[in-house]
């Protein structure tokens, strides 16, 4: 089952670049992500073994990552038949494609079990994002690509540096002088030490960069802001996950190596800054598109902070992972459907949207308090085990900070959301023909209705699956 | 052999150098093509202990062509059509850079000097020749306006991973290699169909034009 995971968004995505019919070729996108999900779903009731000489295999950190973002990007897969619909003066073509390879590089993300082929994907990851943030083909859409190529760019080679790094601290005699996660950690205290921290240090710059970490966020609101809201989703609930993944990896190597308090400390400084930043540019946001960009960089420093805090919560780490990646579809696919609606995202000129789009516009309000952690909602309960964590390992200053930033934070973006949702929608901006459809508000509706299930009752195999992560990564 | 080898590392760092104070896009597009010939000679002359003479033959090749031939012919296509010829006001003057350039080269030395390499050691110059690039292509990135020296910085900082990497081209898996190459080319691939658009769009290719994305 794992070749077809990996490979059918693949081989779709050529089937959408060489199709010639722009009305009918948005169906190959749904079909990958059938094929996907339903793959992810039969690798839960059979885990298949791993493939490419041990290379490639889905282990728990992979799974709730990976299943995150294929119930996303079904979701996103589904929204598009409406939104491409309603878009067909512009070719769909490089949009269709794009976004299946870069499904497959997300699998090829999860699955990695070395760091060598991890780096490969994530750079895939770039190439193939860069062209779907331009898909309006406007200087502003160009603006947004070119600096997040640029920056990603970066990022990734400052990762390759470090990727050598750790190469190198296990090429010494005895050492393993191999990039396979499984020798490495067996390896552990025989690594080089000086080496790791080096390496450390290069692949939190590089993958951070990748995950959107303040202060290595410049891409994501220009990226978040300009690009469809389809992408939006998939970049913030997808993407970035993988990215987060990916420091879970490294750290896991580090940690093996005896480095720990080192790395801890490094992702709880960079975690607690990204709250920090978020918390001051989400206040008067007048974009709200702009908006969503620095609330996953809020997300991703929760992310940081759980791996950094250690302990139980790590396991919480990998519930908000998949907490962020369901909400983020919700804010991002509603979002989506104002701006069309409206024809802009400034605060102060979209106003009713809960009159005007009877679905989208409560969806948004209720995306908001969800991903902002107000109970019952599913983040509420990660970020509860996270916090839990903090205090039951006596890091009291950092649970103080972390819930400092939370509460900062809900003012802030409760500001700009109520704006957006609230009020008499008559005399702002009007676009006809882009109320909502089936299409356009289903996904983001089930995606809510997921948010709400799993904070009312969460799965013994998930809390297992979290549990099995969280002991492959930290020990704990 | 030893004092070539000496020579050609020596020579990569003066490459840094120059691109820092190069106000010249044509010139220092020159010196990106020299380095990248450079890094290919290097490969070779590294590789006397190397066990798989054929693996080093391709790497070298493949870093010529890509990095000596092509990137570079694909720039000068670049600048043709945007008809440009000079760096106009960098963010940092050219006399800071190269000041910072020089602070980065005695940085490295410094860093190596307290890393001590796991493996036996290849060459002195090896890890600091690296380290010195990999912060001159970041300087260049973040210092000028200009798309095709932000990308130019780019390929210096691409160059420096290039560098570090021979330490490891007796281990190394042999898809981490091609993949350096393969990436190096995709990225500038895509930048420069970017770069066309920014062209076509502001029919220059300065950066600062994009610039109304802004909190």
């Amino acid at each position: 089952m794992t070749p077809v995971v990996l490979l059918a968004p693949l081989v779709l995505g050529f089937a959408g670049l060489g199709w010639p019919d722009n009305r009918t070729r948005p169906r190959i996108l749904l079909a990958g992500a059938l094929i996907h999900a339903a793959g992810m779903a039969g690798l839960w009731i059979l885990p298949g073994p791993p493939i490419l000489e041990g290379y490639l295999a889905l282990d728990a950190p992979g799974k709730v990552v990976l299943s995150t973002t294929s119930a996303l990007f079904l979701a996103s897969a589904v929204y598009a038949q409406g939104y491409l619909r309603r878009r067909d003066d512009r070719d769909n073509r490089v949009f269709v494609g794009g976004l299946l390879v870069l499904l497959f590089a997300m699998t090829a993300v999860g699955l990695a079990q070395h760091l060598g082929v991890l780096w490969v994907a994530i750079e895939l990851t770039t190439l193939a994002t860069a062209p779907l943030i331009y898909f309006n083909h406007n200087a502003r859409s160009l603006e947004a690509a070119w600096k997040y190529l640029l920056v990603s760019s970066l990022g990734i080679a400052l990762a390759l540096m470090g990727t050598f790094f750790l190469a190198l601290s296990g090429a010494g005699p005895g050492g393993p002088k191999s990039l396979l996660l499984a020798d490495l950690v067996r390896a552990g205290p025989e690594l080089s030490k000086p080496w790791v921290r080096a390496a450390f240090v290069f692949l939190l710059v590089g993958y951070g960069t990748k995950m959107g970490l303040a202060p290595l966020h410049s891409w994501k609101p220009d990226a978040y802001g300009e690009a469809p809201g389809l992408l939006g989703a998939l970049l913030s609930g997808g993407v970035t996950n993988f990215a987060f993944l990916s420091v879970a990896r490294v750290f896991q190597v580090t940690r093996a190596a005896g480095e720990a308090d080192f790395a801890c400390d490094a992702l709880l400084a960079l975690g607690l800054l990204s709250m920090a930043l978020a918390a001051v540019f989400m206040a008067g946001q007048r974009d709200f598109k702009r908006m969503l960009a620095y609330s996953s960089v809020e997300h991703m420093g929760i992310l940081a902070v759980g791996l950094g805090l250690g302990g139980s919560a790590v396991g919480g780490a990998f519930y908000h992972v998949v907490n962020n990646g369901l909400s983020k579809g919700v804010l991002f696919l509603a979002a989506g459907n104002i701006h069309r609606a409206y024809g802009s995202k400034r605060t102060d000129e979209v106003r009713g949207a809960a009159r005007r789009l009877p679905v989208s516009g409560p969806l948004f309000l209720a995306g908001f308090l969800a991903v902002t952690g107000t109970p019952p909602f599913s983040p509420f309960w990660s970020e509860f085990v996270i916090l839990n964590g903090a205090f039951g390992a006596g890091r009291w200053g950092v649970g103080a900070l972390f819930l400092l930033f939370l509460a900062v934070i809900f003012v802030g973006m409760g500001a700009t959301v109520l704006k957006v949702v609230q009020g008499d929608d008559r005399g702002a901006p009007e676009r006809a023909g882009f109320g909502d459809s089936w299409l356009t508000a289903g996904p983001p509706l089930v995606l809510m209705v997921l948010v709400l299930a799993l904070g009312l009752w969460l799965p013994q195999a998930l809390q297992g699956l979290f549990a099995a992560a969280a002991q492959i990564v930290a020990g704990s | 052999m030893a004092s070539w080898t000496d020579m050609v590392f020596v020579l990569v760092v003066v490459i840094d150098l120059f691109l820092l104070a190069s106000s010249r896009l044509g010139a220092a597009i020159r010196a990106v093509a020299l380095q990248g010939a450079l890094l290919s000679l290097l490969t070779l002359l590294l590789a006397s202990t190397a066990h798989d003479l054929g693996h080093v033959l391709l790497l070298s090749v493949g870093a010529f062509a890509i990095k000596a031939v092509l990137i570079p012919w694909l720039m000068f296509r670049a600048i043709r059509e945007a008809a440009i010829r000079r760096e106009v006001e960098p963010i940092v003057g050219y006399v800071p850079s190269m000041m910072l350039g020089g602070a980065g080269v005695v940085l490295s030395f410094a860093f190596s000097r307290a890393l001590p390499l796991p493996t036996p050691e290849m060459h002195p110059f090896l890890v600091p020749t690296a380290l010195a690039t990999v912060w001159t292509g970041m300087l260049l990135v973040v210092s000028r306006r200009k798309a095709v020296t932000q990308v130019l910085g780019f390929l210096v900082l691409e160059n420096g991973v290039f560098v570090f990497g021979q330490l490891l081209a007796d281990i190394m898996p042999v898809m981490v290699e091609a993949g350096v190459l393969l990436d190096l080319l995709a990225a500038v691939f895509v930048m420069g169909i970017v770069m066309f658009h920014i062209n076509r769009e502001f029919a220059s290719l300065d950066t600062d034009a994009l610039a109304s994305l802004k909190d």
